[in-house]
């Protein structure tokens, strides 16, 4: 099985530096296109590859990279950015991909930039993740050193910087809108959408931000062709995705699979299946903004609409599972602090609505929680839902409470009625 | 025009702008925080949710907020639809969670609109029932005080105060709910503006210090119309008083004039009503020989003084038309001086011979917010008429909404439109004598002394129009170049602008202002005005220049006082040591028979007079002021003088049936400039059967118990004469005369925000129409262009070019008790390479000597000033060592001084010395 993203990453050794990656058929798809690939022709490509973001809301990123002005009345400077800012609880794909191959992510990085005509890109990183910029730094320098990024890139008459930015923290960097705010030294607060980054991005020009995943897709697409790329799914999305599991389980990691893998083969062939003594309970397939699904789920293909009607997102695709003997209340409580920590202050119902929802689970898990409390839960999901809030971090941690209130419910009822949490601590 | 449904009833709307701005418009009741007409929508605080159908047929619909969603021609939307209203419940019980009980010991408390907004989003009873988050406040100055605990985080103060006013010290720190807005540290705001702060915030958490201090609720407070005597822009206010005090100043709406804002002289220099050092009695006698006379002995002896023959008035450009006219129907039009520096007056008669010209258009602050390209000229407008400064702010902001409409960004998205431009301004020039505080959005600055800048305007001139005289001087490369920009940018633009004033000092720059003016409005076809803004200093400079003969100059005065020709000066509201020299204003006094000054504060005129007649402050008084642009303002009374001062007007009539109407009808008829100024006179015909409008409010309270301390029965109420309005809580309903509007108040709305209540469109104009009147008539053709002048040749090494302070350079508001701790005293500041030269450190005392003068001034070091060149402030009431373009000597003097300039906000100031 092909493994695009992942073929070069052997992460007992360093990454491979340029001319190892070169000899692995590395930039490949930089020659490719110096040898008479327009910007439109790339654009068409990735469109029928049927490539989705890969950042969590599975956007068509063709789609996306298509509502960047384009020709001569476009402005003449665009920028491309890239999401590195990995904080989704749950979440270590990225980290992989840029600790193992960084190469592969600058490859991605010139064709996208390329395609909408950008002479700067940023890669917006998580400040915690220094493996990754000293891989990144490296990487960048010896691409520059081989022509593949400053001016004039293979004598295509095409230029392109890289800047590399270390994030000072922040789950809401993660938003695009907001990355954009932080990355031009304001707060980190979301943008109002429209204007999309597209139209009036970062400094006020045409932005793409894409996933550092979704960057990684692209030199395959462009190297080895769209009927290559889609034939490696198993389901309805294209290409392979990493996937990941953490919980109890015997050997949690992340993997690069086929869509369509079901969620079952995910945790028992490559996790190794749950650890002794444990049962799953339910899972966010997702990472931390995602809905629970139950066991009944475990034979669902990893695809994005098939995950969708299940009631949940394929969102980062990395799984975090919940087993039979940790509480629920606790684990939902916990990302609630989390989320509620993380909102960066900006709208009502997220800013003031989350640290009430934390201080429920804390008395809950002190005693003190009341009947009262669960209605006040229950009326923050919608509150807090959809369309409500000025972007989508409040809504996604109502996604792990809401299914947590309706296939918990009985454990939320025994927290108040043993005055405090049933499980026992291990 | 749109036409959206609003709950099934169709109406006709403006579809470029939001939802929520439209239902206001409408008079419908939806509660918001963080939108505001001037600053546009966020979206942060969510409050203004309604539900939006998607057609007829949408029966379920969306959640939308008003302020982000535009009011596309079709809409259907509902306020009253059950899942908006829970939400908006919703959110207005977030707001309150941490919000403290304090109302009843809150300032904000009654006038409140978070508390408005809770009841009409229901909110009443608290579910949250565990701790709610605290912050630390902070010394803020002594205007704002700062209560954070009642912070809920609407993004207001922080939009105001950094994107719309320029400020840099205040911002949103921390995150998720530990939001904090505060400076980095302890310490006085900053900004110019920093009092609007207190009505932008939606509660309790920025207020108004100053009132605080002797505190009262707002229906406590007596109010009336009043206009700002702070400068010559003429904001309207809104003064309070209770006990006799004059508790605050806020801000009172108008269209064209100050729209949502004042400045922090305006709203917190009125302390000078209340100081202790007020004349509250009439005095006779100098020296030791001074005693308190009675009101009936003041009136007999100013009479007799007055019927005495061969007497001059000196009238004031801080004192009303009405008090200049009754000064000047009393002593004469030819015994009548204007009470302004030759220098002073020599500008505002060009202002004047300007002031006719068709080709020039005098803009309205509003007026000005929709220019695109500004060209400054020797004016430092933040400090001489700050309300102008603001508004220049959002000339240069023209240009992003430019870029925003053609990217199809409405401009009221205001978050999309900051970033969209980022720092993309409309062109703005500035060229001064120092750096000044509008830099930061300069496309380019030029620091020069008036001379300089004069040769720099004929030659702009000429580069508009050939016809334009040759200028004096040849320029190099640099300056043409930029010249050439500016002639681009002037010419390019859909509203050009041209700013200058009596601040530069300068006759002759205002002359080569007027003829860049001209040539702008030749180079752009002819058949347009073009605007152009002359600041003149005082709050009636205009109305005394409009009044004064031309020749009628303070420096003629002195010399017929000196010459001993005249028998009795009777000063009005003046300190003559303000407006010329000490040895010239010694010299007349010595000359003159008998000196009459009529002022509310003591000077060192008053100090020297035969006889001091207590006057009135505005607030005590009904007035009229002309401000800028020719805009004659009614002031109206806001409460009765309860000592023995009483306003100049009615000391110097000479018939006591003399009416204030009757005062301006005279001149109406005798005064060209002032032809159509009995118009703006509030009428009480509209009042019904003799009823008169209320000063207080229909909630007053303990009006029987107010003398209590002294007597225990209901003294009569003063009775009002002299206006259509009373000291009373009964008569008619104010809100049907906006010239008579004592404040703003709606059902359901209980603060300032009530004033979209009143106006045909939030952020339009007041529905009775904005008052006042513009009296200047421009049917005359230009008299061609000013020829340039050489300048009298002066000696010495450094050309003076004067400044000016916020606080410092108005003679009232300076006298205010907290104004003085913000106050700036005399400075030069120099070049750092000369005052390397001459030795001297920042403290150190310098001599600066003119033709006949010498003074010595504490010195700055500011890294702008052009070498060469000295920066001198001088306070109000002080004469400045020489004139703007004068050449001065400077030495270093002994000792050091006690410089004040510590408050000194510049971005050049070099602390440290050399």
């Amino acid at each position: 099985m092909d493994k695009p993203l992942t073929k070069n990453i052997d992460m007992s050794r360093p990454p491979l530096e340029i001319a190892q990656y070169q000899a692995a058929g590395g930039y490949e798809s930089i020659r490719k296109i110096a040898a008479g690939l327009a910007p439109a022709d790339v654009l068409q490509q990735v469109k029928d590859s049927g490539l989705k973001g890969r950042g969590g809301a599975g956007f068509p990123t063709g789609l996306k990279w298509s509502f960047v002005p384009m020709g001569d009345n476009a402005p003449r400077e665009k920028y491309l950015v890239v999401n590195a800012d990995e904080m989704e609880p749950g979440t270590f794909k990225d980290r992989l991909l840029m600790e193992g191959d960084p190469h592969l992510l600058i490859e991605g990085m010139i064709i996208a930039a390329y395609t909408i005509q950008a002479s700067k890109a940023y890669i917006f990183l998580r400040g915690e993740y220094i493996r990754a910029e000293h891989a990144l730094k490296k990487a960048i320098a010896e691409a520059r050193a081989e022509g593949l990024l400053g001016s004039n890139i293979l004598n295509t008459g095409y230029s392109l910087e890289i800047v590399l930015h270390t994030s000072a923290g922040r789950y809401i960097c993660g938003e695009e809108t907001a990355l954009l705010n932080a990355l031009e030294g304001k707060r980190a607060n979301p943008r109002a959408k429209p204007p999309f980054p597209q139209v009036s991005g970062l400094w006020g020009k045409p932005t793409i931000v894409n996933n550092v995943e979704t960057l990684c897709n692209l030199p395959g697409i462009i190297s080895h062709g769209v009927t290559w790329y889609q034939g490696l799914g198993k389901g309805v999305d294209h290409g392979t995705k990493l996937f990941g599991v953490s919980g109890r389980v015997r050997s949690p990691g992340c993997w690069e699979l086929p869509f369509g893998t079901t969620i079952r083969e995910v945790i028992e062939e490559h996790a190794g299946g749950m650890q002794d003594g444990y049962q799953l309970k339910a899972f966010l397939p997702g990472g931390g903004s995602t809905d629970f699904l139950l066991p009944e789920h475990l034979d669902l293909a990893l695809d994005y609409d098939v995950i969708g009607k299940a009631g949940s997102r394929l969102a980062t695709g990395t799984m975090i599972l919940l087993d039979d003997r940790t509480c629920p209340v606790g684990m939902v409580g916990n990302l609630m602090r989390f989320f509620s920590h993380e909102s960066c202050g900006f709208c009502t119902p997220c800013r003031d609505g989350l640290p009430w929802i934390e201080q429920i689970f804390v008395d809950l898990e002190e005693g003190r929680g009341s009947e009262k409390d669960i209605g006040i839960l229950e009326d923050h999901l919608g509150y807090l839902g959809p369309g409500r809030t000025f972007c989508a971090l409040a809504p996604g941690a109502m996604a792990p409470l809401g299914s947590a209130l309706r296939h918990f419910r009985q454990e939320f009822e025994d927290h108040l009625s043993s005055k405090g949490c049933p499980y026992t601590r291990h | 025009m749109a036409k959206i449904v609003i709950d099934g009833v169709t109406y006709e709307v403006n579809g470029d702008n939001n939802l929520l701005q439209e239902c206001l418009s409408k008079g419908l009741d939806l509660p918001y925080f963080c939108w505001h007409p001037c600053m546009g929508s966020v979206g942060a605080c969510r409050q203004c949710a309604v539900k939006q159908y998607r057609d007829a047929d949408d029966q379920k619909g969306t959640l939308v907020m008003a302020c982000m969603t535009k009011a596309n021609d079709g809409s259907i939307i509902s306020i009253e639809d059950e899942e908006a209203k829970k939400f908006r419940a919703n959110v207005i019980e977030s707001l309150m969670i941490s919000h403290p009980h304090d109302c009843p010991v809150c300032e904000e408390g009654g006038e409140c609109h978070l508390q408005d907004m809770t009841l009409m989003s229901g909110h009443n009873y608290r579910r949250y029932d565990r701790k709610k988050v605290t912050h630390r406040n902070q010394y803020l100055g002594p205007f704002v005080g700062h209560e954070m605990n009642r912070c809920i985080t609407c993004y207001r103060c922080v939009r105001f105060y950094d994107d719309y006013a320029g400020g840099t010290d205040l911002a949103a720190q921390a995150s998720h709910h530990h939001t904090y807005f505060g400076r980095q540290s302890d310490g006085f705001l900053e900004s110019e503006f920093s009092g609007n702060l207190v009505e932008m915030c939606p509660t309790g958490v920025f207020t108004d210090a100053t009132f605080s201090a002797h505190y009262s609720r707002k229906w406590d407070l007596q109010t009336a119309p009043s206009v700002c005597v702070g400068c010559a822009v003429g904001c309207n206010t809104t003064p309070g008083e209770r006990y006799g005090e004059l508790r605050r100043i806020v801000n009172r709406y108008h269209g064209d004039v100050n729209g949502y804002f004042l400045c922090d002289r305006g709203r917190f220099g009125y302390g000078f009503v209340n100081s202790a050092e007020r004349l509250a009695e009439s005095q006779q006698g100098k020296g030791t020989g001074r005693r308190t006379v009675s009101e009936d002995e003041a009136v007999l002896e100013l009479n007799r003084i007055l019927d005495g023959g061969q007497v001059i008035g000196i009238g004031s450009p801080r004192a009303s038309v009405e008090a200049n006219l009754a000064l000047l129907q009393r002593v004469g039009g030819d015994n009548f001086y204007a009470g302004v520096s030759d220098a002073e007056f020599a500008q505002l008669q060009i202002l004047k011979q300007l002031s006719g010209e068709s080709a020039l258009h005098a803009p309205s602050v509003r007026e000005i917010e929709e220019c695109d390209a500004v060209l400054v000229l020797g004016e430092d407008v933040t400090n001489t008429a700050p309300r102008i400064a603001l508004a220049l702010r959002q000339s240069a902001r023209n240009r992003a909404d430019e870029l925003a409409a053609a990217a199809g960004i409405p401009s009221w998205q205001d978050a999309a439109v900051r970033e969209l431009a980022q720092r993309e301004l409309s062109p703005v020039y500035l060229l001064s004598g120092y750096a000044t505080r509008l830099d930061d959005i300069a496309r380019a600055t030029v620091v020069d002394s008036a001379p300089g800048l004069t040769q720099l305007a004929q030659a702009l001139a000429r580069t508009l129009d050939s016809a334009a005289p040759t200028p004096a001087a040849t320029l190099q490369e640099e300056q043409k170049q930029l010249l050439g920009s500016i002639a681009d940018d002037l010419k390019g633009a859909r509203r050009p602008l041209i700013v200058c004033g009596t601040g530069s000092g300068s006759e002759a720059l205002l002359k080569a202002a007027a003829n860049v003016a001209r040539a702008l409005a030749t180079a752009r076809g002819g058949d347009q005005a073009v605007d152009f803004c002359c600041v003149v200093p005082e709050v009636n400079s205009v109305g005394l220049v409009l009044m004064a003969g031309e020749t009628q100059s303070l420096g003629l005065a002195l010399k017929k006082m000196q010459a001993g020709d005249v028998q009795a000066a009777v000063v009005l509201e003046n300190d003559l040591f303000g407006r010329a020299p000490q040895s010239q204003v010694e010299a007349a006094l010595a000359g003159v028979g008998q000196l009459v000054a009529i002022d509310q504060l003591p000077t060192r005129t008053t100090e020297l007079a035969d006889l001091v007649i207590a006057g009135t402050s505005f607030a005590e008084q009904q007035g009229t002021y002309i401000n800028y642009e020719g805009r004659a303002q009614t002031s109206m009374q806001v409460f009765m003088n309860n000592q023995a001062a009483r306003p100049a007007w009615k000391w110097l009539r000479k018939e006591s049936e003399t009416t204030l109407a009757g005062l301006l009808q005279t001149a109406e008829t005798t005064l060209e400039g002032l032809a159509g100024i009995t118009a703006i006179l509030p009428v009480s015909a509209a009042a019904v059967a003799g009823m008169k409008y209320p000063r207080q409010s229909h909630r007053y309270s303990g009006r029987t118990a107010i003398q209590a301390a002294a007597n225990v029965h209901e003294g009569k109420q003063p009775e009002d004469r002299d206006s259509i309005m009373a000291f009373s809580m009964e008569g008619m309903s104010s809100q049907r005369d906006t010239a008579v509007l004592p404040n703003t108040w709606a059902p359901r709305w209980n603060s300032n925000q009530s004033v979209s209540k009143f106006l045909d469109e939030v952020g339009g104009h007041l529905r009775q129409g904005n008052p006042g009147r513009l009296l200047f008539t421009r049917n005359g053709s230009s008299a061609g262009y000013f020829e340039p002048e050489s300048a009298a040749v002066t000696t010495g090494d450094f050309t003076l070019i004067p400044a000016y302070q916020l606080y410092g350079s108005d003679e009232l508001s300076a006298r205010a008790e907290v104004v003085n701790e913000r106050l700036t005293g005399a400075y030069v500041a120099l070049a750092p390479h000369d005052a390397q030269q001459l030795g001297v450190a920042a403290n150190d005392l310098v001599t600066v000597s003119a033709d006949q003068e010498a003074l010595d001034y504490p010195v700055c070091i500011r890294r702008s000033v052009k070498p060469g060149t000295i920066v001198a402030f001088t306070p109000a009431g002080q004469f400045p060592v020489a004139g703007a373009g004068d050449q001065v000597s400077l030495s270093k003097a002994q000792g050091s001084g006690q410089a004040r300039f510590g408050n000194l906000i510049v971005s050049d100031l070099q602390q440290e010395g050399i």
